[in-house]
């Protein structure tokens, strides 16, 4: 067949528009709409006791000022908590606007509307807001010891405790040939795309009607948001994922206060508004993760087994927690990774901090749970003078305990059961890609250099694709077009394309014919939207899932028509063929054209129809029960759990002795996110991963101050890297299909940052034989580091001296 | 000599002769993108370190959130939109970097598309392209531009590939 | 991020924009580059009442290379400067702290002079004013005047240049005879300010021994610094000397602070580090020229 696209590098349909600059992103919307800008804390915990906008009232061109005295009904009210549990304790949320207080430096206060940006600045700038400071917790270490608190009626800054258990952990400890404890930290970044947030909202008054578009990963979600906090009819509101500059989580995030506040705007003020997010802004008002305080004590065997696991985490979620505990719940659950854990113990206090909140960037919780668990294996390998890999190998799942069950639940509710994997396909891979075994001989190499050269290594399994569902629209036109549709956003990942090639392949049409809308909700009103690596899984099956019922509808018809069995026939570049005869066909365009009783011939396809179109059945209505007009589909994907991507890293690392800066000088990678739909998208997606998880590793970290004020809110000192940070990056593919669902695909998008910062610590630690327990870790920390007398020399370290390491 | 709050500034934006009455504190990048509608130019931080909102000034790359637009009255931009040109016939003959940007997978989100995509034109027409491109050149043309999707990986790539093609 | 409101005047002589300067007063300020100048405006953490712009003034963008030194004028953007072969000659730390400024689109709108005036202490440019012992012109109402990079640099972003003043161009001495050269910087990514960096002069005697050693640092004190190393290594032959020891001797003479990108004690180690490695370099090069 040769219109067969699926698994194919298919070049991206969506390039043809962002190559020459008619990509269409929020920004690029409503050049005369009205523009928001906002006052915001400048204090990370404050009182405010009076706020004077009279100074901003004679700026020309000014249009409203608003407070949180201007916000009634539902707007008054806090902030939704999108995801409640039962662990989640004291979930706590901002207002649109501050309602007295203000829990972090960057909280929206006030929202100016005037005739352009530059002079809602002019206004913001005079307006004058007064505070009380309060005490400030900046840090996990400050939430834990609880001397001072974020919300007064938290006193232990503990918003959830979660715990889950898989058997007597102390028990099991106690039984173990051999325990060890040890305590590492984990810092913040943040998603950082390359375009902030952003809301435009025009309200038609005479229609009643409000469309909104804004930056985000979930329509459908923000349509409901909006709805419900400005009291609307869901058929009211139409909200639309733009073109979207990236997103790594932070636009998942729903609603945030000026999703609803330029709406609200718009409407109050029968105009176009917008609001742009700028870079400080997304600093200090949008979201972040990753900092956590990891306890963890291991029980294994003198040959490496693990025999009980038993960590304790305390994670910082900022000042609120309207994203619930998803991430300190990925961390507890994914942290096992591919490894047989025979007891398992987590327990993780999600803790407030004076800072803006922690929500999912891209990994979400996974990263940390690597670092724990993939730093214990280095340990447990040092300790007993084993090779790293092997320590791995002698704790993988193997492959034939698939499906393995865990007995954890994970964050959507349902167990952690691995559905497919090849562990020990990928190390056997790792090994050889990143050239394992050479591994002392590069060090003597390096040292003969004057260099000390490090290798890390790290695994991961990554849940992805859960649930609960994601739908499909396919129709096919009397053009011969096909559109399709899913409420599921894009951010980049080549939706467009990967969609279309999995169209093309169900419905046997050229890939030229086919057009995929994501995102908007005029299109798609049911979704949930795009994170947790799931677009290819939910939206790509709920699509085939749909492109199916279309082609089986087409059979049906094209079978009546051309008076053969629906099972003799085959679609084949949109025409509808009998298989082995050639001839006795009929374009797809014209059964779309038939399947409507209802044809006034507006075209040439309507026309050409009427030769196909038999003398009717007086006996039965012209649409039979059951049927509808049309050659359409919807369908849903609905997972019973989510798939087990997996995959793992090495890196090779070079250390100047004399600046201790760090190169990294080979990074490999072996995927596995089971059948591929477009091996490019994939790749692209593991190269970006990856160049995050350098970033995270070695550049990137949220710089608070005791105060609560982040001193690096700019790309001028948040070290985001360029392309000379980022080394080359060899990949080796490894396709474990998911039994779970049609097209046996796994979810991609997050895998390349999750093991970057445990194969980075692993490499510096093997160059420089100190133990590395703290990342990210920059040359300055480095050096502070290997000048303490008081940090802790690796076994390995001690065995090598002698035989020419340095350090 | 007298001050001034609003300018009217005449110019030549991909060719074409433009104006605009603009407040003297307009910068360059929203001038483009809000008075001349040419949206293809973006604004990633209006600091001029993540460099999406390069363009060629007088065939010059810089960073437009770094120049005042009164500042190019009298002078010649190029922005994104006018990296192609005509066939004249109808349709447009993308540039080598375009092309090979796609060719490549060279863009995911393409928010730091334009950037890149001027940066590296300006360096590799300014080139004797018969000669090998080396690495260091690469990383001249790329090195000051910030992406967060792609790894640059394939931006590297693109850049071999569309100095090939323009051999 | 978008800048307050203000006037803005683009005189076409030098003598109009002395005018607008002096009838604006003191919420003035020069705008050549901007690329210093313009992040701040629209981070609001400036907010001139007037900005005049001197880029239409002629005769302020030539390179002006003799014998005795290098003269650049104040609309020389770093990449003319970066690729002027006449001036690298003269004095090549020009080309070779040029390289490090930022990213190649900065470089082709900022100006050497304008970084200079600018006085940022992490800046290229104002380090090499300082270890070549160079000056910069000034133009004002009551005439011009030169001023030594001594007496220029008062502190961070603050130079002795006050009132309706132009820095029309900056002065570069010579390199010395029998002399090398070398530049260096420790940065967090590259182009970005140093985290540390410097530049080194290297001159021998006839002999091929070490008579002088100078070097400047940048990202180490709040005004550029240059420090007298000849003790450490005098009389010793160029291709030998002890240039560890030059580096010890510059770690103890700077007194550098913490940041968010380096720790006192870390900018301490790179100054040791970049000394040694860059006099070795300038040394091998004064030894080259002489062969």
């Amino acid at each position: 067949m040769t219109t067969k696209l699926f698994g194919e590098p298919v070049r991206r349909r969506e390039d043809a528009r962002l190559i020459i600059g008619k990509g269409r992103y929020l920004d690029d919307i409503g050049h005369n709409a009205l523009a928001a800008a906002f006052v915001r804390s400048p204090h990370a915990h404050a009182r405010i006791t009076a706020i004077d906008t009279d100074g901003a009232l004679d700026v020309e061109g000014l249009v409203a000022i608003y407070t949180y005295e201007d916000l009634h009904g539902p707007m008054a009210e806090p902030l939704p908590v999108l995801i409640p549990h039962p662990q989640l304790h004291h979930p706590r949320t901002g207002y649109p606007l501050a309602n007295g207080i203000v829990n972090h430096v960057g909280e929206p206060i006030v929202m100016v509307v005037a005739t352009d940006r530059y002079i809602a600045e002019d206004a913001a700038e005079r307006i004058l807001v007064s505070y009380e400071e309060l005490p400030v917790v900046v840090g996990v270490d400050a939430a834990r010891e609880a001397a001072n608190w974020v919300h007064e009626d938290v006193p232990t800054n503990v918003a959830a405790h979660h715990h889950q258990e898989t058997g007597d952990v102390e028990a099991a400890l106690a039984g173990s040939t051999r325990t060890m404890s040890f305590t590492q930290y984990i810092e913040r970044s943040a998603c950082t795309p390359m375009e902030g947030k952003g809301v435009h909202a025009r309200w038609d008054a005479d229609d009643s009607s409000l469309r909104v578009y804004t930056s985000t990963q979930a329509s459908t979600s923000v349509r409901a948001a909006i709805a419900a906090k400005l009291e609307l009819s869901l058929d009211k509101v139409e909200v639309i994922a733009p073109d979207v500059g990236g997103g790594f989580g932070v636009k998942i995030v729903h609603p945030w206060p000026e999703e609803l506040l330029i709406p609200l705007a718009a409407i109050a003020l029968g105009a176009e508004v917008k609001w742009t997010e700028d870079r400080r802004e997304h600093f200090i008002s949008s979201a972040h993760e990753r900092q956590q305080r990891q306890e963890i004590t291991v029980g294994y065997d003198d040959d490496g087994r693990i025999s009980a696991l038993d960590v304790h985490i305390w994670h910082d979620n900022g000042a609120y927690t309207p994203y619930g505990i998803i991430v300190p719940i990925v961390t507890a659950t994914q942290l096992v990774g591919p490894y047989v854990i025979p007891t398992y113990r987590v327990r993780v206090e999600s803790v407030y901090t004076n800072t803006v909140i922690v929500t999912p960037y891209r990994g979400a919780g996974r990263p940390q749970g690597c670092y724990a668990m993939e730093r214990t294996m280095d340990r447990i390998a040092d300790e007993l003078d084993l090779d790293r890999a092997v320590v791995r190998e002698r704790n993988l799942i193997q492959a034939d305990q698939f499906p393995y069950d865990h007995h954890l639940t994970f964050q959507d509710g349902r167990p952690v059961i691995y559905d497919s994997g090849d562990y020990v396909g990928l190390m056997d891979k790792l090994k050889v890609l990143v050239g394992w075994p050479e591994a002392s001989r590069l060090r003597d190499e390096a040292a003969a250099r004057g260099k000390l050269l490090g290798v890390g290594m790290a695994m991961y399994v990554e849940g992805t694709g859960p649930g609960p569902y994601e739908g499909g629209h396919v129709q096919v036109l009397g053009s011969g077009k096909v559109l399709v549709s899913t409420g599921l956003t894009s951010q980049g990942q080549g939706h467009e394309t990967a969609f279309a090639q999995i169209v093309a392949s169900e419905l046997g049409v050229p890939i030229e014919d086919i057009e995929v809308t994501t995102g908007d909700t005029r299109r798609f009103g049911y979704a949930v939207g795009t994170f947790a690596s799931r677009a290819a899984v939910m939206s790509g099956n709920a699509i085939a899932l749909a492109a199916r019922g279309v082609k089986e509808k087409a059979l049906r018809i094209a079978a009546d028509v051309l008076e053969v069995d629906p099972g003799d026939l085959e679609i084949d570049e949109g025409l509808v063929q009998v298989k082995g005869t050639p001839g006795a066909s009929i374009p797809l365009r014209t059964v779309a054209v038939l399947s409507n009783p209802l044809r006034y011939a507006f075209d040439e396809a309507a026309k050409q129809a009427t030769q196909f179109a038999g003398p009717a059945d007086d006996s039965k209505p012209p649409v039979a029960v059951g049927d509808a007009p049309g050659l359409e589909h919807v369908d849903y994907y609905s997972p019973i759990r989510s798939t087990f991507a997996s995959g793992a890293h090495a890196a090779i690392v070079e250390i100047d002795p004399a600046t201790w800066e760090i190169e990294i000088v080979k990074y490999a990678v072996v995927h596995d996110c089971g059948n591929v739909v477009n091996p490019m998208i994939v790749e692209g997606q593991v190269h970006g991963g990856v160049a995050q998880g350098v970033g995270g590793a070695l550049y990137e970290r949220m710089a608070y101050d005791s105060d609560g004020q982040l001193q690096n809110a700019s790309f001028m000192d948040f070290l985001m890297p360029y392309a000379s940070e980022i080394p080359d990056v060899v990949i080796d593919h490894q396709e474990t299909p998911s039994p779970l669902n049609p097209l046996g695909i796994k979810g991609a998008g997050e895998a390349g940052v999750i093991p970057g910062t445990a194969a980075i610590a692993s490499a510096i630690e093997d160059a420089v034989g100190r133990r590395i327990s703290s990342m990210p870790i920059s040359p300055t920390e480095l050096y502070d580091l290997m000048r303490n007398d008081d940090s802790e020399l690796t076994a390995a370290h001690a065995r090598r001296s002698g035989t020419g390491a340095m350090a | 000599m007298s001050t001034d709050t609003e300018r009217t500034i005449t110019l030549t934006v991909n060719g074409v002769p433009r104006e605009a009455t603009v407040p003297v504190r307009r910068l360059l990048s929203d001038a483009l993108r809000h008075d001349l509608g040419l949206t293809g130019t973006h604004v990633g931080c209006e600091h001029g370190v993540c460099g999406a909102c390069t363009v060629l000034v007088d065939g010059d790359p810089v960073r437009s959130c770094l120049m005042l637009a009164v500042q190019v009255h009298g002078h010649e931009v190029t922005t994104v939109e006018g990296l192609a040109h005509s066939d004249h016939q109808g349709g447009q003959v993308l540039h080598p970097v375009q092309e090979a940007f796609r060719e490549c997978h060279a863009l995911q989100c393409g928010f730091c598309t334009p950037g890149f995509l001027m940066t590296i034109a300006a360096g590799l027409e300014a080139r004797d392209n018969s000669a090998e491109l080396t690495e260091e050149e690469v990383d001249d043309m790329v090195g000051g531009n910030l992406c967060r999707c792609t790894g640059y990986a394939n931006i590297k790539k693109a850049v071999h590939h569309a100095a090939e093609a323009m051999k | 991020m978008k800048p307050a409101p203000f006037r803005y005047a683009d005189p076409g002589t030098l003598d109009e924009v002395l005018t607008v300067l002096s009838s604006e007063g003191e919420g003035a300020k020069v705008l050549a580059g901007g690329q210093s100048l313009l992040p701040l405006l629209s981070m609001r953490l400036a907010a001139p009442a007037t900005l005049v712009d001197i880029n239409r003034v002629p005769g302020l963008d030539t390179v002006e290379a003799t014998g005795d030194g290098v003269t650049v004028g104040a609309l020389v953007r770093h990449n003319a400067l970066l690729h002027d072969d006449a001036a690298a000659r003269v004095q090549p730390l020009l080309a070779r702290a040029t390289a490090n400024v930022a990213h190649p689109a900065i470089r082709n709108r900022g100006t050497t002079v304008g970084s200079i005036a600018h006085a940022d202490p992490s800046g290229e440019m104002t380090s090499v004013l300082a270890l070549t012992d160079g000056s910069v012109t000034v133009a004002t109402p009551s005439g011009v005047e030169t001023i030594g990079w001594r007496d220029l640099f008062v502190g961070p972003l603050e130079t002795s240049i006050h009132g309706p003043a132009v820095v029309t161009s900056a002065y570069f001495p010579a390199l010395p005879a029998r002399s090398g050269t070398a530049f260096a910087e420790a940065a967090r990514r590259k182009g970005d300010y140093a985290v540390c960096g410097g530049g080194v002069v290297v001159t021998l005697d006839a002999d091929g021994r070490v008579a002088a050693v100078r070097a400047a640092y940048i990202s180490v004190g709040l005004t550029p610094e240059v420090h007298d190393l000849t003790d450490a290594v005098v009389g010793q032959p160029a291709d030998s000397a002890d240039w560890a020891a030059a580096g010890e001797l510059a770690r103890t003479l700077v007194d550098p602070d913490t940041d968010l990108h380096a720790s006192a004690d870390y900018r301490r180690l790179l100054v040791g580090v970049l000394t040694e490695r860059t006099l070795a370099e300038a040394a091998a090069e004064a030894l080259g020229g002489m062969a």
